[in-house]
């Protein structure tokens, strides 16, 4: 019996809450019990956004996730606010292109991936969120491609088909970061 | 797990009313239920329904007693202030027995308040919808899928009683996405309206919707008759959940997210080895009672849990006739209890009372 509960944090137009709807699918794909909450609130575009995702073998209690196991920092707000929250022993992974400091906690595990300049050098600068869901699979051990796939099919209507190959490199290329 | 999607709650209640056959949507946007208004336009143009974004939260309730009078599913929604602003047109619609679906999405009050999810719209849902003696079916969802199944179930119920049921979510469930199955949601078709307005076709007499009645006599009859539909609502409709209630020496009350909060709690207090278990109200009115009195006979004490002040502990003390204590356990204004604080209520009562 497993439960993983991730917080994925960084301002709007980041694709924050896309990201969390990736992971939370890929769960009902891989047979989990899933759920995903977004903060909402009177925010602006360029505001900040952050969504609680939870992937358990059992039913979700609580949506809410206070101490994650997982946390996706893409901006420096987003790590100044929830760095102390993570969960001991748990991961963070930190946008590197735009945090410029390092994480000063040493009870978890850090990943710095430059995912910003590394979509923009790729030709695909709305993919950092992928980028770094490719480097949080990867480190979970999760990185399968079916289930990827699978996942991204349903999570890119059939309209913009067209983007699931660049998806699944920009994943690819997060995984190898 | 292919039958199965990911939809936002305020989503799985508009795709839910579509599927139980309402064709009618009146609504006026306001957070943390707009999806909802979203996604009936987005969804009604397209089958030949209706979705009109009204000028005001009353014009919108007064549409719905158009459409109910016609005998048609209809359904409205709002959150906390935009139902205030329902509150009359909640009453006419229960003095002219229209059925109709009400969805209240609860933030925190009073007055404008904030947007932040909130549960302290139980006693207006409870007891107080508008003037007059009368009640709602209230229904209490504890996850996206109970609100796809509750929303057709409200139109069920509201047909066969000839009143209003409201859905009482709050901001978490509305916002949250979970897996929903719509395909296994089951639809008994609305029965016969012969009260209905929709054309005499020169075959009967007029019939008119109304709640103006001039006649003392005559007046207090329909009283007696709406309650003893009522009567016959708790006696056949009354809906709750136990969890571990059999062996519990305390036993928490939640509905809708603080349930969903209290279950990671319970969890806990078991594995530490307490007897804790939970009843959770499904209908919050009629409430269950008879659950929470039997529970009396063998528990120490009652936990509410509550994103208000504490308003259903009201109904905890009546049910339970105060034979053993209630305790409040609570976050209000946009607040949510975590787990922890609830463990720590559930440690409290277990001995007794103290730390």
């Amino acid at each position: 019996m497993s439960t993983t509960k991730y917080l994925f944090s960084g301002f709007g137009g980041q694709g924050i809450l896309f990201a969390g709807k990736f992971i939370a699918y890929k769960g009902l794909i891989d047979d989990k019990q899933v759920s995903w909450l977004p903060s909402y609130g009177p925010e602006m575009r360029g505001g900040t956004a952050s969504c609680s995702v939870i992937v358990s073998d059992e039913a979700v209690g609580s949506p809410i996730v206070s101490a994650p196991d997982v946390l996706v920092a893409m901006n420096l707000p987003s790590l100044d606010k929830y760095e102390s929250a993570v969960a001991p022993g748990g991961m963070i992974f930190a946008d590197s292109t735009l945090i410029e400091r390092k994480v000063t906690r040493d009870d978890v595990k850090v990943f710095y991936v430059p995912a910003t300049a590394m979509a923009s050098e790729n030709g695909f600068p709305t993919l950092a969120n992928m980028i770094i869901i490719g480097k949080v699979l990867s480190e979970l051990g999760e990185f399968d491609a079916d289930s990827i796939n699978a996942t991204l099919a349903k999570v890119i209507s059939a309209k913009h088909a067209a983007m699931l190959e660049v998806n699944l490199k920009a994943m690819s290329l997060g995984a190898e970061a | 797990m292919a039958d199965k999607v990911l939809m936002k709650g305020n989503e799985a209640i508009a795709e839910a009313a579509i599927i139980a056959g309402c064709r009618h949507y009146f609504g006026y946007p306001i957070t943390p239920q707009t999806e909802i208004a979203a996604y009936m336009a987005k969804r009604m143009p397209k089958i030949g329904g209706c979705f009109l974004q009204a000028e005001s939260e009353i014009a919108a309730i007064n549409m719905v007693y158009g459409v109910a009078s016609a005998g048609l599913r209809v359904m409205t929604s709002s959150s906390s202030p935009g139902i205030s602003l329902k509150g009359e047109g909640l009453s006419y619609l229960a003095g002219s027995d229209l059925p109709s679906l009400v969805v209240n999405v609860q933030r925190g009050g009073p007055g404008l308040g904030g947007i932040q999810p909130s549960q302290s719209d139980y006693f207006q849902a409870t007891r107080a919808g508008g003037h007059g003696d009368f009640r709602m079916i209230v229904l209490a969802p504890a996850s996206v899928q109970e609100m796809a199944e509750l929303t057709v179930k409200g139109f069920e119920l509201a047909d066969k009683y000839r009143m209003t049921s409201m859905l009482l979510a709050d901001g978490t469930m509305g916002q949250m996405m979970e897996p929903v199955e719509l395909a296994s949601l089951k639809v008994n078709a609305a029965p016969e309206k012969p009260w209905a307005t929709n054309g005499t076709k020169m075959q009967r007499a007029h019939n008119i919707t109304n709640s103006l009645s001039l006649v003392p006599e005559e007046l207090e009859q329909l009283n007696f008759a709406r309650y003893e539909r009522y009567a016959e609502i708790e006696a056949n409709e009354t809906m709750y959940e136990e969890y571990l209630m059999d062996d519990a020496d305390i036993c928490i009350a939640a509905f809708g997210i603080a349930a969903r909060v209290s279950r990671n709690a319970v969890d806990e207090a078991r594995r530490q080895g307490i007897k804790v278990g939970m009843i959770r109200p499904i209908t919050l009115w009629p409430f269950p009672t008879a659950p929470f009195k039997a529970a009396a006979d063998h528990v120490k004490s009652f936990i509410s849990v509550e994103l208000s002040m504490g308003q259903m502990i009201e109904d905890v003390k009546l049910a339970s006739e105060c034979r053993v204590p209630v305790t409040l356990c609570n976050r209000a204004g946009g607040m949510i209890p975590t787990p922890e604080q609830v463990l720590d209520a559930i440690v409290k009562a277990n001995n007794g009372g103290e730390r």
